[in-house]
């Protein structure tokens, strides 16, 4: 039995198993090891030997906001002015949306002028959603804000718009500027790239911690956030498209006699418009997506009604205020979308109109607000949307989650302590008993193997980052918590990818299915699975797995669809059955492409972890969770750091594994 | 009667790569292909010179890759030569700083460009009036004069369509129309016609010369295709490998190539299309019959000679009887027998 298993080995294959056996030895008897040696440091890092980086960003975040001054001004009065310039336009978005004008404070405020009436609101979206493309879009943003009025979500819908209608500007404004300076100027580029790459792998949490610092709880802290953590896209879609402006063009520019300045905003940045509304398509979706993160420090309105009830336990108000995001994210997709595509030319029609139709809709809006806000006083329901006309569903979903729970908690409970017992609790103890040393040896070597002795001196420093400042069990912790939700996703995704790629109306019913769980904010996972499953390692195990199964699907479909037809003649015409066409043929052609999909099911996995630490997990993302609750700059970067680090060594190793894959199967390297 | 020169350079070179400029000054400014292929640089310009008179069409004809682009670039200095001498109308080109280029480049030169470079998000009168927009002209003057130019173009009527909703022999119109916008001294074409069907290549080559008719632009005119360079060019440089073999009227080319190269290109084009009555008629003067014009091309008006069955005068610009041409001579021609028996150049 082991000499046949020996002999179908390779010499490579049967390397990587000693190593594994070994490690499992170590990982088994690192404590009687270390007893025996008498050496504690094997398998705990010790407290003596760390680094003091956590304190040191804390004091020097300290200094900064202490003492820091750049002569004229110091660095609280930096903050102070930044805060200032943001708080202003939110407040007034506020006014109009939310709160309405008010005179006064506290007791004695008076309403000066009410907020834009939700009648108003529903038809300004209609106009828009007409304008931009047909009734179509105009029904399906109407029905989405009316469902926010119906569903009593329209209060705290307009505070996370109003928010919305702020971070974005300021991230498409910045996001161009520093596009347009990475365009023009090299050096601009060549820094802001390592940035924006580490930007995208370090959770959003690590630098809430910062912000939280410097600016104090409060919505600006929170738009500020926001901000920060959408406007990377639009950086990289501004440089690209200014990129891709063709270069006749650019001559022809120059040939008209432009100055600069007229090359940058009369050619370059007009005749990439369309690319550059993908990149504000991505702002708003991105900013969505922090919604609820952002009510950590601050923020109001739905985000901080998900967040509130998650901490309550109250599945259906949390449900309801996730669907609600949900709603509002789609309605605002759509509508930046259809203004991306929107073609000038339908509009040539009205140039010669007179000037009260050429604007009709704005003018008609004019008319039902003011219409609105003067009939609000005779008959409120114009005004705000009446409680009595309100539903909810909170009830139905608790009753949901209780009958599921009651009817089906012997089968729940039995998976759970299946899969539990049975594969997350051994992976854990086996990772975790990796004594350290050890685990540096073998993530170098895994590096050397695939890479050379650069990637393994990378993997080595990164993860030494980790063990210096003492996390080695917390991200041994991580590993496991996303290696085991990846392992599940991966068994779950590629087949669902194979089989969409092989059966068309698979794939459609597919597509619209993972198009769904891409759109949802991540939180909203946590909502459902906590109400089956509890807190804990299996709770935030099936949430990742959700929110992460989307990449797996595509790429596996991707791949298998992309393999060459000749190469799948060639197999049938040599007589393969269906089954040994796969195993033989699509399934390793498309590897390179699947392990893509891996990668990207990592990096989801890992930013979904840090959310979930709100369910109790143990690893960096709960690390990074309460540096946030102690407003912890030093350890909250920290631990980011450490999250970002095993993300890129992550995507290192499989990135050069799928381009030795390529290579032997003698692929061309694809962009993706 | 000379022609004043408008345009010239002398020497130019273009060598794309690092270290360009140290590279052909420590070769004395004359390196060989090879060396610049070995140097790692890409000679896309070498040592080029060129004259263009006023009012003159100056095809600048190659195939892929010899360097016309490049050197019609080097010319409006969009692209900043590595070694050389430019003149516009006998001032040094390459001293004239960025504000003063954006000057001359606003009123002194037009250019159209092979995949017509129109602004996607303007329609045509805004496109044509864009470089008058750029110099600041208000809005309602310079769309005065774009709809000028438009209806010189023939496009009127499509003055509010975008870019894509046109045809690619309309879009390069109005990319035409733009480039006279600013009434242009030197109009630079770059394969204008390269990316249209054939067709309409034919129909936008005689526009062209409708407007060159009216206009008297002195141009640079870009193409690979030779029967396109015959038919538009008063004189022609062929370019290869980035150096230029040869200047010289369409004629001069066929009767006279310089190298087995310029040799091949003008093999099969044929003779009745280059050759003017001048070069094949007969010095003996007569008198008698319809009188012919010296510089016409022998294709024009080969079947009224041959109609006459008999010689006919060939005269000069002043009406003045030169030489007569027969039958005999044209049939010659046209079943391209030895040319130069009968040539007198
Ligand atoms: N920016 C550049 N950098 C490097 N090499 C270049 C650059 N631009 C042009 N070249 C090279 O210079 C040579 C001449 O190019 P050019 O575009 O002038 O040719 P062309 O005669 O216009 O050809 P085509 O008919 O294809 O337009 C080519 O070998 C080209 O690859
Ligand atoms: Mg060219």
């Amino acid at each position: 039995m082991w000499r046949r298993l020996s002999e179908r080995l390779s010499v490579p294959g049967m390397l990587w198993l000693s190593v594994f056996a070994f490690t499992w030895i170590l990982s088994a008897y690192s404590r009687d090891i270390s007893r025996a040696l008498d050496a504690k440091w094997i398998i705990k890092y010790p407290p003596a030997w760390r680094l003091s980086l956590k304190n040191d960003i804390s004091s020097a975040m300290q200094w900064l906001i202490e003492d820091a001054s750049f002569g004229l001004f110091s660095f609280t009065d930096m903050t102070r002015g930044i805060a200032w310039a943001i708080d202003q336009p939110y407040n007034l978005a506020l006014a109009v949306l939310s709160t309405g004008f008010v005179e006064g404070l506290g007791q004695e405020a008076v309403e000066v002028l009410p907020a834009i009436s939700w009648v108003a609101v529903v038809f300004l979206v209609v106009a828009m959603g007409q304008y931009t493309k047909d009734w179509g879009l105009a029904a399906l943003v109407g029905c989405a804000f009316i469902y926010l009025a119906v569903f009593g979500q329209w209060d705290s819908a307009m505070i996370t718009l109003a928010s919305i209608l702020i971070a974005v500007p300021f991230g498409v404004l910045g996001g161009l500027l520093l596009g347009i300076a990475a365009y023009k100027w090299r050096w601009v580029d060549k820094l802001l790239r390592p940035i924006l790459d580490l930007m995208q792998t370090i959770p959003i949490f690590a630098y809430l911690v910062p912000i939280l610092f410097m600016f104090g709880f409060g919505p600006v802290s929170a738009l500020i956030a926001t901000i920060i953590y959408a406007m990377p896209p639009m950086v990289r879609v501004t440089a690209l498209a200014l990129q891709s402006v063709p270069s006749e063009t650019v001559e022809f520019g120059r040939m008209a006699g432009c100055t600069p300045r007229q090359m940058l905003w009369k050619i370059l940045v007009p005749s990439s418009r369309s690319a550059l509304m993908v990149g504000v398509n991505q702002v708003i979706m991105l900013s969505l997506n922090m919604v609820i993160i952002a009510s950590m420090i601050g923020a109001g309105g739905l985000g901080y009604d998900v967040l509130a009830s998650l901490r309550r336990l109250d599945i259906g108000a949390g449900l309801e205020a996730g669907v609600a995001i949900v709603v509002l994210a789609i309605a605002l997709d759509r509508l930046s979308q259809a203004f991306a595509e929107r073609r000038v030319d339908l509009m040539r029609s009205n140039r010669n109109r007179h000037l009260l139709l050429r604007y009709p809709r704005t003018i008609l809006f004019v008319l039902v607000g003011a219409a609105s806000l003067l009939g609000g006083y005779l008959f409120p329901i114009l005004q705000s949307y009446p409680e009595s006309l309100q539903f909810t569903t909170g009830v139905f979903w608790e009753d949901l989650v209780r009958d599921i729970n009651i009817n089906f908690f012997d089968q729940l409970e039995a998976l759970k302590t299946f899969l539990l017992t049975g594969f997350l609790l051994p992976v854990k103890r086996f990772l975790i008993g990796i004594p350290w040393p050890w685990g540096l040896v073998v993530i170098s070597f895994i590096g050397w193997r695939l890479g050379g002795w650069r990637l393994a001196l990378m993997a080595l420093a990164l993860s030494g980052f980790i063990v210096a400042n003492g996390l080695w069990i917390k991200a041994m912790t991580t590993v496991y918590l996303c290696g085991v939700s990846v392992v599940i996703a991966t068994l779950i995704g590629v087949p669902v990818g194979v089989f969409s790629a092989l059966n068309s109306k698979a794939d459609r019913i597919v597509s619209v299915i993972i198009d769904t769980l891409q759109t949802l904010p991540s939180f909203v996972y946590l909502i459902p699975v906590v109400m089956l499953f509890r807190v804990g390692d299996f709770s935030a195990m099936i949430a990742v797995v959700l929110y992460a199964l989307a990449p797996a699907v595509r790429y596996a479909a991707h791949g298998v669809k992309s393999i060459d037809p000749q190469l799948i003649e060639a197999g049938i015409a040599s007589g393969c059955k269906p089954l040994q066409l796969l195993w033989r043929i699509r399934l390793p052609l498309a590897l390179p492409e699947i392990m893509l999909g891996l990668n990207q099911t990592i990096m989801l996995a890992l930013s979904m972890l840090v959310i979930t630490a709100l369910v109790g997990t143990r690893d960096l993302g709960q690390e990074v969770y309460i540096a946030l609750t102690k407003a912890d700059t030093g350890r909250g970067l920290v631990a980011g750091f450490a999250i970002a680090f095993i993300a890129i060594i992550a995507d290192r190793f499989i990135a050069t594994g799928a381009e030795r894959l390529r290579e032997r199967f003698g692929l061309v390297k694809q962009e993706n | 009667m000379e022609i004043p020169v408008k345009l010239s350079c002398q020497h130019v070179w273009k060598l794309f790569g690092d270290g360009a400029e140290a590279f052909l000054s420590a070769n004395d400014n004359v390196p060989s292909l090879q060396e610049i292929k070995d140097a790692g640089l890409i000679g896309a310009v070498r040592d080029a010179n060129i004259e263009v008179r006023e009012g003159e069409i100056f095809v600048i004809m190659g195939l892929s890759g010899s360097g016309k682009s490049t050197l019609v670039r080097c010319l409006s200095r969009l692209i900043e030569p590595t070694e050389g001498e430019l003149l516009l109308e006998g001032n040094d080109l390459r001293k004239a700083s960025s504000q003063e280029m954006i000057e001359i480049r606003r009123h002194k030169m037009g250019m159209v460009f092979q995949h017509f470079a129109l602004l996607p998000h303007l329609t045509v009168l805004e496109n044509v009036a864009f470089p008058l927009d750029v110099q600041g002209m208000d809005r309602s003057a310079r769309e005065i004069k774009a709809r000028e130019v438009i209806d010189l173009v023939g496009l009127n009527g499509r003055e509010d369509y975008y870019p894509r909703e046109l045809s690619g022999g309309q879009q390069q119109r109005v990319g035409i129309a733009r480039s006279l916008a600013v009434e242009p001294d030197i109009w630079f074409l770059d394969e204008p016609f390269s990316a249209l069907d054939p067709l309409i290549r034919r129909e936008m080559q005689d526009e062209f010369m409708r407007l060159q008719a009216m206009l008297h632009k002195t141009i640079v005119f870009i193409t690979h295709d030779f029967d396109e360079a015959i038919r538009l060019a008063d004189r022609i440089a062929i370019m290869k490998d980035g150096a230029i073999i040869q200047i010289a009227t369409p004629e001069q080319l066929v009767l006279n190539p310089a190298t087995e190269y310029v040799e091949e290109f003008t093999q099969h084009i044929p003779r009745a299309k280059v050759l003017t009555v001048r070069s094949v008629m007969a010095v003996e003067r007569i008198e008698e019959g319809e009188r012919i014009d010296a510089d016409a091309r022998i294709e024009s008006i080969a079947k009224k000679v041959v109609d006459s069955g008999r010689s006919l005068p060939v005269v000069d610009k002043n009406n003045e009887v030169i030489g007569s041409i027969d039958r005999e001579a044209i049939i010659n021609v046209l079943v391209g027998g030895e040319l130069s028996a009968c040539g007198v150049g």
